[in-house]
C-alpha cells in the first residue's frame, strides 16, 4: 500500500486545475460543473469554491448519480442492485459548457455512463472531464481533459481516493494485488 | 429544486439489497429493507421531474400488469413507473381476456409465463392470489392488492410521503379511520408503521373494526376524537360498499355524522396534522369536502410519490432474478 497524493498534494492539483479550467475557458462563463457520486461531488465543490477564489463568480455545481445507466446493470443474474442515490442538477444544461468531474479514470466505463446521464438533462456546449487520478485501462474511447495525476497501474492494483467529506482525510492509495 | 439531501429522513440503517425476490406483502419486509425501499425512492423521485423521464435501468425487462380488479390510480402508476425505468410492458384488463371465457388464474399466468416477462403486478379479488403464483411462477411477483390481505407499495408510498414531511416514522401518531374490516390499505399499513416504531390507532364504527386487531400492536377505538387527538397524521379509509354484505351501519349520512373527517373534528389534531386519503374518496362520506382540498391535504402528493416507490420496488426486485425467496 502506498500513498500516491497527501492532503497537501490534493489541495495543489485541485487549485491547478481550477487556474487551467479559467485559462482553457478564458473565464467561468456558461461554465457549470457535475459531481459523479460519491466522491466526484466532493471534488466538484472544492473545484467551484476555487473557481470562486479566482474569479469572484459563482459556478453552478450538480450531483450525478449514474447507477441506472450503468452497463453491467441486471447482467448479473444473482446479487443485490447497487444503490441508487439522487441526482441533483438544479439548473439547466442547455448551451452549458459542463464540467464532468470524478476521482478516478479507469475503464471509462463510468464515465460513459455519466455522458448518457448527462444528454438526458438537455443539449450542453461542451462536456469537459475532469479527473483526480487517470491510472489507464481504457475500455472505451475516453479521454480526460484535465488530470491531477497520471498514475501507471497494474489490472490486478485498486486506487482508492478518501476525501475528508465522507473519509476524514484526504489521500490517494495504491493498493497492490500481488503484494 | 427544493428537498433534503440524500440522507435526510433515514432514520435507519437501510438494508442492501431486498431479500425476497418478490413483494407479496408489507409483513414479510424487515424494517432495514423498508428504509432501503423509501431511500432508493427519493432518488427515483428526482427523475419524475426531468424533462426526459426516463432511465434505461430495466432496459429489456418485460412486466406484466395484471389487474383482476378496476384500478385507475395503481395501474397507471405502475405502467408510469415501469416506462420511466425503461421497461416493455403490456396491462391486460380481465374484462378483455380469456377469463371471462373460464379460464383459470393459474392457466392464465402459466400462459403469459410461457411468453417470459421478467416480472408480473397483479391484482385480484382473493386474498393470498400472490403468494399462489409465487410458487409457480419463474418471474418475479409484485402484488399490487389483494383482497382484503395487503397492498404493499400504497403503505410504501404512504410512509414515503410521512417521511417526506416529518422526516421520520418513529414515534408519530397516525389515526386510521374508515372501513376497517375490508381495506388492505389498512393491513399493510399497520404492518408498516408498527414496524417503523409509530403510533398507530386504528378507528371506525365496531362492526367495521376486525377482531384482535390489538394483536397487531394497534389501538382500536370508535371514538374519534380520541383517535385524532394530537394526531401527526389522520389517514381515511374509503367505505368500500362493493365488499360489503350485510348492515354494517345505518346509513352514509350517519356514518359522516359519527366519523367524516370535517374541519371541526381536525382541531383536535396537531397544529401540522397530514391527511391521507388512498383513494378513491367517497366525498361527504369518510371526508368533508373542505378537508380533502385544505391546507392538512397530500392526497395528490400521495399519488405522485406513488410513481416514485414503485420505481424503487421494480428497480431492487429486478436484479435478484434467481435470488433465493426469503422463508
Amino acid at each position: 500500500m502506498a500513498v500516491v497524493m497527501d492532503a497537501d498534494r490534493i489541495g495543489r492539483t485541485l487549485t491547478r486545475i481550477a487556474h487551467e479550467i479559467v485559462e482553457r475557458n478564458r473565464g467561468v462563463d456558461d461554465l457549470a460543473i457535475v459531481g459523479v457520486r460519491t466522491r466526484g461531488v466532493h471534488l466538484a465543490r472544492r473545484l467551484a469554491r476555487s473557481l470562486r477564489e479566482i474569479t469572484g463568480h459563482d459556478i453552478p455545481t450538480g450531483a450525478l448519480d449514474i447507477t441506472l445507466y450503468r452497463d453491467d446493470l441486471m447482467r448479473h443474474a444473482v446479487g443485490p442492485q447497487p444503490l441508487v442515490r439522487r441526482t441533483e442538477i438544479p439548473f439547466s444544461i442547455d448551451d452549458r459548457k459542463i464540467l464532468l468531474v470524478d476521482d478516478v479514470l479507469y475503464t471509462g466505463r463510468t464515465t460513459r455512463a455519466a455522458l448518457d446521464a448527462l444528454i438526458d438533462f438537455g443539449r450542453p456546449r461542451s462536456i469537459q472531464l475532469i479527473v483526480l487520478v487517470d491510472r489507464g485501462h481504457r475500455e472505451l474511447p475516453i479521454k480526460a481533459d484535465y488530470v491531477g495525476k497520471n498514475l501507471p497501474t497494474s489490472a490486478e492494483e485498486s486506487v482508492q481516493v478518501y476525501l475528508q467529506e465522507t473519509d476524514d482525510r484526504d489521500e490517494v492509495v495504491l493498493q497492490g494485488g500481488a503484494a | 429544486m427544493s428537498g433534503p439531501g440524500v440522507d435526510a429522513g433515514s432514520e435507519r440503517q437501510a438494508a442492501t439489497a431486498l431479500r425476497s425476490r418478490n413483494l407479496l406483502g408489507i409483513a414479510d419486509l424487515l424494517p432495514e429493507e423498508i428504509t432501503l425501499i423509501l431511500d432508493t425512492a427519493e432518488a427515483m423521485k428526482e427523475i419524475g421531474s426531468r424533462s426526459i423521464k426516463k432511465v434505461p435501468a430495466l432496459r429489456g425487462k418485460t412486466v406484466v400488469n395484471l389487474f383482476f380488479e378496476p384500478s385507475t390510480r395503481t395501474r397507471t402508476s405502475f405502467e408510469i413507473a415501469e416506462k420511466r425505468l425503461s421497461a416493455d410492458t403490456l396491462s391486460i384488463a380481465i374484462a378483455s381476456s380469456s377469463v371471462v371465457k373460464g379460464e383459470t388464474l393459474v392457466d392464465t399466468v402459466l400462459n403469459l409465463e410461457a411468453m417470459n416477462p421478467d416480472m408480473i403486478v397483479m391484482r385480484h379479488a382473493s386474498s393470498g392470489a400472490g403468494h399462489l403464483l409465487s410458487r409457480i411462477c419463474r418471474s418475479a411477483i409484485i402484488n399490487a392488492g389483494d383482497g382484503m390481505h395487503e397492498h404493499p407499495t400504497q403503505a410504501l408510498l404512504d410512509a414515503f410521503t410521512i417521511r417526506e414531511h416529518k422526516k421520520r416514522l418513529a414515534g408519530l401518531k397516525v389515526a386510521i379511520i374508515g372501513d376497517l374490516l375490508h381495506s388492505r390499505v389498512l393491513r399493510s399499513n399497520v404492518h408498516l408503521l408498527t414496524k417503523m416504531g409509530a403510533d398507530v390507532w386504528v378507528c371506525g364504527p365496531p362492526t367495521l373494526i376486525p377482531t384482535e386487531i390489538a394483536r397487531f400492536g394497534v389501538r382500536a377505538t370508535s371514538q374519534v376524537n380520541e383517535a385524532v387527538a394530537d394526531a401527526d397524521v389522520v389517514m381515511l379509509l374509503r367505505i368500500q360498499l362493493e365488499r360489503m354484505e350485510g348492515a354494517f351501519f345505518p346509513s352514509l349520512r350517519e356514518y359522516f355524522s359519527v366519523f367524516g373527517m370535517t374541519e371541526a373534528r381536525l382541531k383536535y389534531a396537531k397544529p401540522d396534522v397530514m391527511i391521507m386519503h388512498p383513494g378513491p374518496m367517497n366525498r361527504g362520506v369518510e371526508i368533508a369536502s373542505e378537508v380533502a382540498d385544505g391546507p392538512y391535504s397530500v392526497i395528490l402528493e400521495q399519488v405522485s410519490n406513488g410513481v416514485a416507490v414503485r420505481m424503487a420496488v421494480l428497480y431492487l426486485l429486478a436484479g435478484g432474478t434467481e435470488h433465493e425467496t426469503a422463508a
